[in-house]
């Protein structure tokens, strides 16, 4: 266990020195080592090569794409990430105003395709070689050529929108005999959220899944423009309310980054208990909804009473049942009592009996293990080129944490396991999800057996200009949430990267060549959300 | 099987005893600030901390408008005099401005009804505490509701979320889709004002610019025994809470 990062970092050191040899005068490299980062600037002609070596040979993952609409250039940056010691790398890009587009990188990062999609369809910038750009973000009702993230977009009006055709029918791919069409959603199911999946199937089987997303797209990124940094604390904590705490916790990072402020041991502490009582509750309510879908009713009843429990518990300690109005730039807003954490922990100890007692029910009910065996199965190839995340990733056999990977608050100092499978069917998705709980319920344990005393908040401060990454480990996977702030301390650019679009981008790996009833047990399995994702 | 038989009754009755009497354990409310008529702090500081304009004083009066209020708990925390915040969650409140045939409460709400969720955008808090009230703790079907998946069934439709662009078409074939007579029912702050997210370019302001609502449920999200009231007022075993509050609403009431 080591204080600072720094020590390790011998991979982003060998990776100044390999890109000094491979591309000589050609790409210019500054290295943050103290914050472990390292910005790569490049030519457009270079992009893809050292892209995709990056990925490739170096085993970076993508996390996404960040553009910004400036005076005269577009600003791109290809974030990526490795483990433990290789940092993150920022891959900068700027191009005139003038250029009409740059060189997609998707075909050779698979993972870039969506985040390619959405700055198309929100900036309107191209991307050459790109097979499928246009209607993703925006549905047809959004005239051609109109860019909502645009710098001269007003996103306080409401945009009045065209008529579209009522006779549009969707293009069927699937030619044989028997083949149907099946859409799925909008509104649909007793509690799903909204989103549309037109499954084409001949039989029982389902050939082809495409997912349409995006019916909940707030605009966050846009609407957060212009706003001051505690009006954006409110948006990053309730575009998507179950995960609000990682989602506000991101947030309140790049906050602290661009301001340099050290939040106390005790914050540091108290948020990563609370981040894990989060992730305990998201993880009971996943595992409430996979055993719902198999409709085995007496096992969703036992882990949704565990979940309302948990529920609970967050309200009596914090005041709000999702954990919301605690983060705050520079720590908590509120501090708990030694006494109260540690009765907290305890009882968090006894429902992780419980639920333990609920998986060794579940390893021997042979009906419901037939359903989630073999099914919805994800490479660990597939995995790697999606650069999925979370435990989806994990049970396909990527183990890469950010809690481990990039440590923040103080996961540094904490013990814990990254659970893994690598089977990457439905069953795997189910045990990690039970494996992270219970080193949840380990972490929360071990941190209010040693919390230090002192402050939870540094004193107030105003925000300079700047601009910072933050990233948390959230409930569904790695999120990241690029701020840029004005001189006046007002929000210019809020970039969202979530778990749920960088798994829903997968998806339908899974839910292919198996069968038609086997689709929303995938769906459990996989457990993502779409407020999350449509931001 | 039997395992599961035998589980299920070893675990016994968990579901809570309201409406028939009050539920006593902690941490089922967020709760939410009151209105003051004689606020002892700063009033004014109070209402600028307030993010959303939920808060409005004249003088040392306080009132709150719950349309909007999201729990922040600015008004409550890092105060020297805070604003107080009252336990509870008998939220729900009638907000019906028609008064046609469609609208009235008739024998055939007397009885059991469905109810059909549309997400208009919902962050996935509300969602979440929807859920549960089909879940042990909160247990509609004791009270003779029950969850259809299509609104040609429903008699009741919950919808949260502020509308998004995309979703007002949705939401409004699935409120045309319903049998007459119906009724809307506005789940949480985004439902009933846009909360954090709208009036903007790609939401709007509420359900009640696209569909007629008949009853709104305060909060954000509103706890799963707010939205119980909801559907027990909807069919007039609950009286109503109001939204506005006001000292003049609340010398009314009492």
């Amino acid at each position: 266990m080591m204080d600072k990062p720094l020590a390790h970092l011998g991979g982003l050191r060998n990776l100044l020195e390999e890109v000094a040899r491979q591309w000589p005068e050609k790409i210019r490299v500054t290295p943050f080592l103290e914050k472990s980062l390292c910005q790569i600037e490049c030519p457009a002609s270079e992009l893809v090569t050292v892209c995709s070596w990056l990925f490739a040979e170096r085993g970076y993952s993508f996390a996404g794409l960040e553009v910004e609409d400036r005076i005269s250039e577009w600003n791109l940056r290809y974030l990526f990430y490795g483990d433990l010691g290789d940092g993150q790398v920022h891959l900068l890009q700027r191009i005139s105003k003038t250029e009409p587009s740059l060189p997609s990188i998707s075909h050779r990062i698979h993972a870039a395709d969506w985040h390619e999609r959405e700055v198309e369809d929100l900036f309107g910038l191209a991307f050459e070689g790109h097979p499928r750009l246009g209607d993703f973000v925006l549905h047809e009702e959004w005239p051609e050529g109109v860019n909502p993230m645009r710098a001269d977009f007003d996103a306080r009006k409401p945009y009045p929108h065209r008529e579209v055709d009522p006779e549009w029918r969707p293009l069927r791919v699937v030619q044989a005999p028997g083949a149907f069409m099946m859409p799925i959603g909008p509104v649909y199911s007793d509690f799903a959220e909204s989103a549309h999946f037109l499954l084409e199937t001949v039989g029982e089987d389902v050939i082809r899944t495409i997912p349409r997303f995006f019916y909940k797209y707030r605009g966050v990124e846009k609407i957060a423009e212009g706003r001051a940094v505690n009006q954006v604390l409110l948006l990053a904590e309730r575009f998507s309310g179950s995960s609000a705490f990682a989602h506000s916790l991101a947030f309140c990072q790049a906050v602290e980054e661009i301001s340099g402020l050290e939040v106390p041991e005790r914050g540091k502490n108290l948020r990563l208990f609370l981040a894990e009582l989060e992730r305990l509750r998201h993880h009971v309510s996943a595992i409430a909804g996979i055993c719902g879908s198999t409709a085995l009713a007496v096992a969703t009843s036992q882990a949704s009473i565990l979940e309302e429990e948990l529920l609970r518990l967050s309200c009596a300690l914090t005041g709000h049942r999702y954990l919301f109005g605690l983060n705050t730039p520079g720590g908590l807003a509120v501090d708990f009592s030694n006494e109260a954490l540690q009765g907290l922990a305890a009882t968090v100890q006894s429902l992780w009996e419980k639920l333990d007692e609920l998986k060794e029910m579940l390893r021997f009910s042979s009906s419901f293990l037939d359903r989630l065996e073999e099914v919805g199965i994800v490479s660990q190839e597939q995995a790697v080129a999606y650069g999925l995340v979370g435990p989806v990733a994990r049970a396909s056999g990527i183990a890469r944490d950010l809690r481990k990977a990039l440590p923040y608050c103080s996961y540094e100092k904490v013990e814990m396991n990254v659970p893994c499978e690598i089977e990457g069917d439905g069953y795997a998705r189910l045990r990690v999800l039970f494996s992270e709980a219970e080193e949840s319920a380990n972490l929360i344990r071990q941190v209010a057996s040693s919390i230090p005393s002192g402050p939870v908040l540094s004193p107030a401060f105003p925000v300079p200009s700047g601009e910072a990454l933050g990233w948390a480990e959230a409930p569904r996977g790695a999120t990241f949430h690029w701020v840029r702030t004005e001189e006046d301390g007002r929000v210019a650019r809020y970039r969202l990267i979530t778990p749920s679009f960088t798994n829903w981008h997968g998806f339908h790996l899974a839910a292919e060549d198996f069968a038609f009833q086997d689709f929303p047990i995938i769906m459990a399995t996989f457990g993502l959300s779409n407020a999350e994702a449509d931001r | 099987m039997t395992k599961w038989v035998l589980k299920g009754l070893q675990t016994g009755i968990k579901t809570t005893a309201y409406p028939d009497n009050v539920e006593p354990a902690a941490g089922v409310s967020p709760g939410r600030p009151r209105w003051a008529s004689i606020f002892g702090g700063s009033a004014e500081e109070v209402v600028r901390r307030c993010p959303t304009g939920a808060l409005s004083h004249t003088g040392q009066r306080i009132s709150v408008d719950y349309r909007r209020c999201v729990h922040c708990f600015r008004c409550l925390r890092g105060l020297k005099i805070p604003l107080f915040w009252e336990p509870g969650y008998e939220w729900a409140a009638s907000v019906s401005t028609e008064d046609s045939a469609d609208r009235r409460i008739g024998k055939a709400f007397s009885h059991s009804l469905h109810i059909r969720f549309v997400d208009g955008g919902a962050c996935g808090a509300c969602l979440s505490e929807i859920e549960q009230i089909n879940k042990p703790y909160y247990n509609i079907h004791r009270l003779g509701f029950f969850v259809t998946p299509t609104p040609r069934e429903a008699d009741i439709m919950l919808v949260a979320g502020p509308v998004t662009d995309h979703l007002r078409l949705p939401v409004r074939k699935a409120y045309e889709a319903m049998p007459r007579p119906k009724r809307v029912i506005a789940v949480g702050a985004c439902a009933l004002s846009g909360g954090v997210f709208g009036p903007s370019f790609a939401s709007g302001a509420g359900i009640a610019e696209f569909i007629p609502v008949d009853i709104g449920v305060p909060g954000c999200p509103p706890p799963p025994l707010a939205i119980v009231h909801g559907l027990l007022l909807a069919v007039s075993r609950k009286p109503s809470a109001s939204l506005l509050f006001r000292e003049s609403t609340a010398e009314r009431k009492t």
